[in-house]
């Protein structure tokens, strides 16, 4: 059971910081995801961790000792790869008893683990297989029990289910989840997919170029971002732009009051904070509507050409063309990257989330 | 296992095209057959002269067929010496190239270090330029270290011969191989050497594999160095062919020795079919 501390590390690749100065701290057991878009630095992070890349400032810390510059195969770290990196030219449980052969273990006590790890993700029976013999989804699992299996302090996930459709993505995903749960390992996750880390992590990183944008719990990443750019990254924003005027935002629709400087700034609204309600005197027009079961997505148009999205019940009915307004539950301010307020216009209603 | 992963697992099976053109490609069979032609019947005529005894102009088979010379040059105890010595130079010298260029190709395909490239490009020149002028200024070098007319004399003059090949195959073997697999086995806890030993060398094996076949077989077959610095001590098959054929106008005995030649070749292949699927000799050249 262990702790992972990064120290102020930084990275350049050719002269341009890929790292700039990270420092994050990883709890026991805890999962922690870094997000980013593709560019941002965070598989580089992770590969710092497992010791493939050194960073050229500042320390990593397993348990209080450094470990900068140890080499991958002396650190307790054990790492799974987007492809997933089998050795095609072993079986599946010579795969997973590899490390353990390294460490001259006695051959029962080997078939022993190695025979739990594979249990732990489903594959009891597959030992004999070969790896191309299995599915990708059974692949990826072969590749998280082969790093399980030898116990690391800190398991490192370095976007292990990209290659993966959709629906045995969310599967592997919740399986992970009661592994990781269940051992209690800490565990440091990379992903650029966003629904992956909200529902994954206990505590969510985003990166932006080589700097850490915020870190939070997915709950509050997702209703408190800090700065414009997380809240135009997890999940959808609507992003209007306007000017405050003596505490009033001058926009037409959405006069919010706030403690704010007068100057631009612009109001974000998550679509499931917007009501949509038919008008005689409408505001807006309705551009188009995409049914996705749970929910209606409404694409409007404002009066000044800027196109919103608004999340309504199923039982909604517009048409393209139809008049509306609008109301805002809930709005964030920012000026530039700095978030200025978050007002609720009128009492939050409990929302029904999809 | 879970539903899910099952009919994943249906998804993914590869879907083999059933469809095929009926259609016959007659421009290809055209060439297969040209190309066939050209290679095949010099075969087939130099197997038809090992086994005739008569054969005179105008007639497309010969008149007797027999073994005499069969039993001539197989009862000369220097076709047997030659035999067992070519077979021994070929194998150490493919085993001292395999020791030493089999490191060398993985440094070429994972490591940086300065001078990289042109190194590299240095193993084309023993093959870019005319080998023969090449030969004899080694020969004279030779001369001079007490090399000449030496098995090792021998060994070294032929391992130039496999030194590209051997190089250049298995670098693009190594540098196919997934970096990864590699990383993933240095996080298994294997150290540099475990993980080329472990995970890279058999990852590029098969390539490899068709590297250390083509060597063997081209070192076999080498004669302009084997004839150089060997003469007169050391006489390899291809050496002594020449020599029979260049001393008598009998067509037969070179036809005899050639046949035997074929031997080593015919097992290379038969060897290499079972090892080599076309797909990993293709991916060596990076095809």
């Amino acid at each position: 059971m262990a702790q992972l501390s990064l120290k102020n590390i930084g990275k350049s690749f050719d002269g341009t910081d890929v790292i700039r100065d990270v420092s994050l701290d990883v709890a026991d057991g805890e999962l922690v995801c870094l997000l980013g878009p593709s560019g941002s630095g965070k598989s580089t992070i992770l590969r710092m961790v497992g010791g493939f890349e050194t960073p050229d400032r500042g320390s990593i810390l397993i348990d209080g000792q450094d470990v900068t510059l140890i080499l991958p195969e002396k650190r307790p770290t054990g790492m799974v790869f987007q492809s997933h990196a089998l050795w095609s030219h072993m079986s599946v449980a010579d795969n997973v008893a590899f490390g353990l052969k390294l460490r001259r273990m006695p051959r029962r006590e080997i078939q022993a683990k190695v025979a739990d790890a594979l249990g732990l993700v489903g594959l009891k029976d597959y030992g004999t297989r070969r790896v191309w013999q299995l599915s990708g989804g059974q692949q990826q699992r072969v590749a998280i029990a082969r790093a399980l299996v030898l116990e690391p302090k800190i398991l490192l996930l370095d976007e292990p289910f990209a290659s993966l459709d959709q629906h045995l993505r969310e599967h592997l995903r919740e399986e992970l989840r009661d592994i990781q749960r269940r051992l209690g390992i800490t565990t440091l996750f990379v992903t650029h997919g966003q629904d992956e880390a909200l529902a994954l992590a206990d505590r969510i990183v985003v990166l932006q170029q080589g700097d850490l944008e915020q870190v939070a719990s997915p709950d509050r990443m997702y209703r408190a971002p800090e700065t414009r750019f997380v809240a135009g990254f997890i999940g959808s924003m609507n992003f209007l732009a306007c000017d405050m005027r003596h505490g009033r935002a001058d926009h037409p629709l959405f006069p919010v009051e706030a403690p704010v400087a007068d100057g631009p700034v612009e109001l974000a609204i998550r679509p499931e904070a917007l009501t949509v309600a038919p008008a005689r005197a409408p505001q807006a027009k309705v551009h188009r509507t995409t049914d996705y079961g749970s929910h209606l997505l409404v694409d409007i148009d404002l009066a000044d050409g800027t196109r919103v999205k608004a999340m309504c019940p199923p039982s909604a009915r517009f048409a393209a063309g139809d008049g509306v307004t609008l109301t805002a539950d809930r709005v964030t301010l920012f000026r530039g990257q700095k978030k200025l307020a978050e007002v609720s216009p009128r009492p939050a209603r409990e929302l029904s989330h999809a | 296992m879970t539903t899910a992963d099952l009919t994943l697992a249906a998804r993914q099976e590869p879907t083999v095209p059933t469809r095929k053109t009926k259609r016959i490609d007659w421009l290809g069979l055209a060439i297969t057959l040209a190309l066939g032609i050209v290679v095949v019947v010099p075969l087939v005529v130099v197997a038809i002269w090992a086994f005739a005894e008569v054969w005179r102009y105008p007639s497309i088979l010969p008149q007797e067929f027999g073994l005499r010379f069969w039993e001539a040059t197989l009862s000369r105890p220097d076709v047997w010496q030659a035999m067992s010595l070519s077979i021994r130079l070929s194998l150490t010298v493919t085993l001292l190239s395999a020791v030493i260029c089999l490191p060398a190709a993985y440094a070429f395909a994972r490591l940086d270090f300065p001078g990289r490239n042109l190194l590299f490009l240095s193993f084309l020149a023993s093959h870019a330029f005319p080998k023969f002028g090449l030969l004899v200024a080694i020969a004279s070098i030779f001369l001079n270290l007490g090399l000449v007319s030496t098995f090792w004399g021998v060994v070294l003059i032929q391992l130039v011969g496999t030194l590209m090949m051997m190089i250049w195959i298995p670098v693009a073997a190594f540098q196919n191989v997934d970096r990864a697999m590699e990383e993933a086995a240095r996080d298994a806890g294997a150290g540099p050497l475990r993980v080329f030993w472990s995970v890279s060398l058999p990852q590029a094996a098969p390539t490899i594999g068709a590297a250390v076949l083509l060597s063997f077989v081209g070192t076999f077959y080498e004669t302009e160095g084997a004839w150089l610095i060997g003469a007169p001590e050391i006489r390899t098959m291809p050496v002594l062919m020449i020599t029979f054929i260049n001393n008598q106008i009998v067509v037969q005995y070179g036809a005899v020795l050639s046949v035997l030649l074929w031997v080593p070749s015919f097992f290379a292949l038969m060897f290499s079919r079972r090892l080599v699927g076309s797909s990993s000799f293709a991916k060596g050249f990076g095809v």
